[in-house]
């Protein structure tokens, strides 16, 4: 197993629950109702605290004297390996909370196969965070089913929303040779495998919701591997790294 | 002379919990361990929710609190193995939070009574709360909000 990979899969680890975290973080002063700016700017923050786990691993075995911090701030659009479904701006409220419950449906899935990861770190890291996974779940799916069963204005929103992610969820099952070789070692599961738990979990919701699951299985996809972030990620690090940049090592 | 590691116990049992100050952080179960390694006392903590920012200054005030008793050689670690569950909240600090007005876990998933006028008769409101480890309660009875210490 090569450090290399390791790092690799580590930042994708940890560039989604950045990337994502930051994005829901935008709602906080500005949510449809107190409780749910209460609920996504927590939610923020649990994925930043994982966030903080997972790249603090990764400059540990990148070993080049990089932090947590300086991976989440000084790095550039074309370092950043998460899926491009996690960048998207987060439109309206039903198309953040629709986001969220797929990606919740998919880390769930993720961190409970990583609880048992040969890699010991991964497999804590995992541990801690797959409680707080669950407990975004069964929001969010909440959520998904009281607005997608609910008004006609809010379910048009909900099926919206749907149709435009539905095409950002294949990149989550993609699988290359970094993730063939961790998932040889038992570091990661193979992504594939993860597929038939998160549909299962997904549609049950969606059908509970009275939402039309997409037929098209087209996916975008060049988030993970860095090869092709959309122009959303560029906009949301001149916000995110701003004062990094414009004041170096500034701290308090 | 150095204290031995009960004592310790008993003092970190007097270091409040920064959000919650009724309960201590012994109380909530996040000191881990404590142990000498030759002149050095180590206190392993764990953190209750991953970016909970309690957690940096639940470490500041540890460290703070053994100072202030005469410890010059501390060291505290991360512990994030096993993770931490409320089952780890003592007794003692459950009957603490109910008295402070927030409803202590329950395996049930919810409140079994309004900590403040005792009925039954209470709702969820929201999942999250004032901070990441309380869900947000109302009593349909007295019609106060109250804070639900969740389940994990």
């Amino acid at each position: 197993m090569s450090n290399a990979a390791l790092f690799q899969t580590l930042l994708r680890l940890g560039d989604n629950t950045l990337v994502l975290g930051h994005r829901v973080s935008e709602w906080c002063g500005k949510a449809p109702v107190l409780e749910e700016d209460i609920a996504l700017a927590n939610t923020a923050l649990d994925l930043i605290g994982q966030t903080q786990m997972w790249l603090g691993y990764a400059a540990e075995i990148e070993n080049e004297g990089r932090s947590a911090d300086d991976l989440a701030m000084l790095r550039d659009v074309w370092d950043f390996r998460n899926i491009l479904m996690v960048e998207r701006p987060n439109l309206d409220f039903g198309h953040t909370m629709m986001r969220q419950f797929l990606f919740d449906a998919y880390h769930r899935t993720l961190l409970t196969a990583l609880k048992d990861s040969t890699n010991p770190r991964i497999a804590e890291i995992a541990a801690k965070a797959v409680k707080e996974a669950t407990y975004h779940f069964e929001r969010s799916a909440e959520t998904v089913i009281a607005l997608g069963d609910g008004t006609p204005e809010s379910h048009e929103f909900m099926q919206n929303g749907l149709n435009l992610l539905w095409p950002f969820t294949g990149e989550m099952f993609e699988c290359d040779a970094i993730d063939a070789e961790m998932a040889a070692a038992g570091v990661i599961p193979d992504p594939i495998s993860l597929r038939d738990t998160w549909i299962a979990l997904v549609s049950d919701t969606l059908t509970e919701a009275t939402l039309a699951i997409p037929q098209d299985d087209f996916a975008h996809k060049g988030g993970r591997t860095g090869r092709q972030h959309t122009e959303h990620l560029g906009h949301l690090l001149t916000q995110m790294q701003w004062l990094q940049r414009a004041y170096p090592g500034a701290n308090w | 002379m150095t204290p031995d590691v009960d004592t310790i116990w008993a003092w970190l049992d007097e270091v409040p919990d920064p959000e919650i100050p009724v309960i201590s952080v012994v109380d909530l179960g996040i000191i881990r361990d404590v142990t000498w390694e030759d002149d050095t006392v180590v206190v392993a903590i764990t953190p209750t929710y991953s970016g909970c920012p309690a957690t940096s200054i639940i470490n500041l005030d540890v460290e703070t609190a053994l100072r202030d008793l005469g410890l010059t050689k501390i060291r505290l670690k991360q512990q994030l193995s096993p993770p931490w569950t409320t089952d780890w909240l003592s007794a003692k600090g459950a009957a603490k939070l109910e008295e402070y007005g927030i409803a202590p876990p329950s395996a049930a998933g919810g409140p079994s009574k309004c900590p403040r006028c005792q009925s039954a008769n209470v709702e969820r409101v929201s999942q999250f709360g004032s901070t990441p480890c309380k869900a947000h309660w109302r009593c349909l009875s007295c019609l106060e909000p109250f804070d639900y210490f969740k389940c994990i």
